[in-house]
């Protein structure tokens, strides 16, 4: 039986509890993931795909429940204190980089996740090196840019160095939020494949929300749908791997009891 | 309109400047690298000086004197930090609170609300009075010397791992928190550390100008962000290192002192010129915001 990396038991999130906007977004997610697991989560949009990734990094409290990241309760652990156990990857380019700030710099606070920070150089001639190995295996040239302003990169640039970054210190949970979304086809396939080389070097446990449900499928071991704040669908292992895309039609309709709106789903 | 007139105001508009320099590196430190407007300097540059006129007044050596207005001053950007982060007000409004109180605490540091500091009784670093003497009693030297101080201080800290994450907080809050930055923590540390400079130059006001006045930060934010916007609308496009952008904020702060007095040389009534202070300030914020709407409106042509 493998390590268990993250436990999520049973949490519940409201939000703006008892006003008009009242939104119960998650209202009851169990799931365990072990060791090496890579999950893949679809469901619709408001299903709380996403807010279930952001409980786990702590960008808000959760009304009940237990979260668990390699055997540490982080429930009530601020986001930054999570960030040591996590890597992240946002869906809009611009909000895992600091634009003005430089490719290295940037790379140097990465680097730094989880540790105090105190009057030691932001970046050691040393690092230097390590920086560079590492620009150099996403293969976009960004090696010979290191003193660049991360704000000149494109989206998809951005997005590669900023899985680079999430990845420099090796976390115990990936987090992937809908990472490939906001990048052309061409450039989104090329963050994706770099997603499941870096994922498989490390040995990551990850976590990728996407509203693609072939990625869905393709990738990972394991897949999660969600619907109206609950997990209705886990398929993992061999199954998972002969899943087709009728299929998991099939799956949700019977677990959620209704019929799928494919354009709600906006699988492709 | 005589122009020997305007020459022979120059040197003392120079010496102005360089100490309205560093209270513009501290506005810079929260306006440009926090990215927030932070309105206690309004309160804390006086702070500074009445601090450094009651040490003086008992005959403490200067320099000290201006070491303990920076550390007072670095506590008026606690106060603010603290409304902001742990009580949640808008940082703005923190600022305005903190700057109001202050004007009951420089007047108990006081006892008064005016106080004159005597040149020729006690010992200064600077003094107006020396403002064209070809000598080492020139005030431009101490200020050189402690504007590169600071310049050089706050470059070597911006390139640490806590001023880096400083300038994360402020460049991208949601990234900064992802990489385990504090991010409440970092914008406390900056406020103070920004107070702290204005109170400093407050320290170096009052002895240039012989006297320390509770309502001589009145509208201080607004020559502060003058002297930053002018820095870098003349210097951006050469001065690309950390040091020099901040070098360009003294150098703003001087170019303001200039423009003003000639302004007044040419016959502008005094009572006018916080109105004109306003009014320069608002006009250079707006044109980045003309010069984006301009060019949105070219590329959407082009499109």
């Amino acid at each position: 039986m493998a390590n268990t990396m993250l436990h999520i038991n049973h949490i519940a999130k409201t939000f703006n509890p008892g006003t008009i906007t009242e939104k119960k977004a998650l209202l009851d997610v169990e799931l365990t993931l072990n060791e090496g697991d890579f999950v893949t989560v679809i469901g619709g949009n408001g299903a709380g795909k996403s807010t279930m990734l952001n409980a786990v990094a702590g960008v808000f409290p959760v009304d009940s429940g237990k979260i668990e990241i390699g055997g540490v309760d982080v429930t009530h652990l601020p986001e930054y204190k999570r960030a040591k156990y996590l890597g992240r990857v946002f869906q809009d380019p611009m909000t895992g980089t600091a634009a003005t700030m430089n490719i290295e710099e940037n790379m140097a606070l990465a680097m730094r996740r989880g540790q105090p920070r105190g009057l030691k150089w932001g970046i050691r001639p040393m690092e230097r090196e390590m920086y560079r190995e590492q620009l150099r295996t996403l293969g976009l040239g960004l090696e010979d840019r290191m003193q660049s302003k991360v704000g000149l990169l494109s989206g998809g640039q951005r997005q590669a160095l900023t899985l680079l970054m999430a990845t420099l210190k090796t976390p115990k949970l990936l987090l992937l939020d809908e990472h490939t979304a906001a990048l052309d086809p061409k450039t989104a396939a090329k963050v994706l494949e770099l997603t499941e080389k870096i994922v498989a070097e490390q040995k990551l446990t990850a976590m990728m929300v996407t509203h693609n449900m072939k990625d869905a499928i393709a990738i990972g071991n394991r897949l999660i749908m969600m619907n109206a704040g609950r997990i209705v669908v886990d398929v993992s292992g061999e199954r998972k791997k002969n899943l087709t895309r009728a299929e998991v039609m099939g799956l949700f309709e019977k677990a959620a009891g209704e019929e799928l709106d494919g354009d709600r789903l906006l699988l492709s | 309109m005589e122009i020997i007139k305007l020459i022979n105001a120059l040197p003392g508009c120079v010496s102005q400047g360089v100490i309205w320099g560093i209270m513009a590196i501290g506005v810079y430190i929260t306006y440009r690298i926090l990215d927030v407007a932070d309105l206690t300097v309004d309160g804390s540059i006086a702070t500074g000086g009445a601090v450094a006129t009651v040490l003086l007044m008992a005959g403490v050596n200067p320099w000290i004197a201006l070491i303990v207005a920076f550390v007072v001053g670095m506590l008026t950007g606690l106060a603010t930090g603290i409304f902001h982060t742990f009580m949640g007000i808008p940082a703005i409004l923190a600022g305005i609170l903190t700057q109001l109180s202050l004007y009951s605490v420089n007047l108990a540091i006081l006892g008064k609300a005016n106080l004159p500091l005597n040149a020729t009784k006690l010992e200064l670093l600077i003094s107006q009075r020396n403002v064209r003497a070809l000598s080492l009693d020139n005030p431009l030297i101490v200020l050189a010397i402690v504007t590169a101080g600071v310049i050089a201080l706050l470059y070597l800290f911006f390139g640490t791992e806590l001023g880096c994450s400083l300038r994360a907080t402020g460049a991208n809050n949601a990234m900064a928190r992802a990489q385990g930055i504090n991010t409440n923590t970092n914008k406390v540390l900056g406020l103070m550390l920004s107070n702290g400079l204005v109170a400093l130059s407050g320290a170096l006001l009052c002895q240039y100008q012989g006297f320390t006045d509770v309502g001589m930060g009145r509208g201080a934010i607004v020559i502060g962000l003058a002297a930053v916007i002018i820095g870098e609308v003349l210097f951006s496009k050469i001065f690309n290192n950390f040091a020099l952008k901040l070098l360009a904020v003294s150098i703003g702060a001087v170019i303001y002192f200039v423009v003003i007095q000639v302004v007044l040389w040419l016959g502008l009534d005094t009572d006018f010129l916080k109105m004109l202070q306003a009014l320069v300030v608002a006009v250079f914020l707006a044109i980045p915001y003309w010069k984006g709407k301009y060019f949105n409106k070219k590329t959407g042509k082009g499109a």
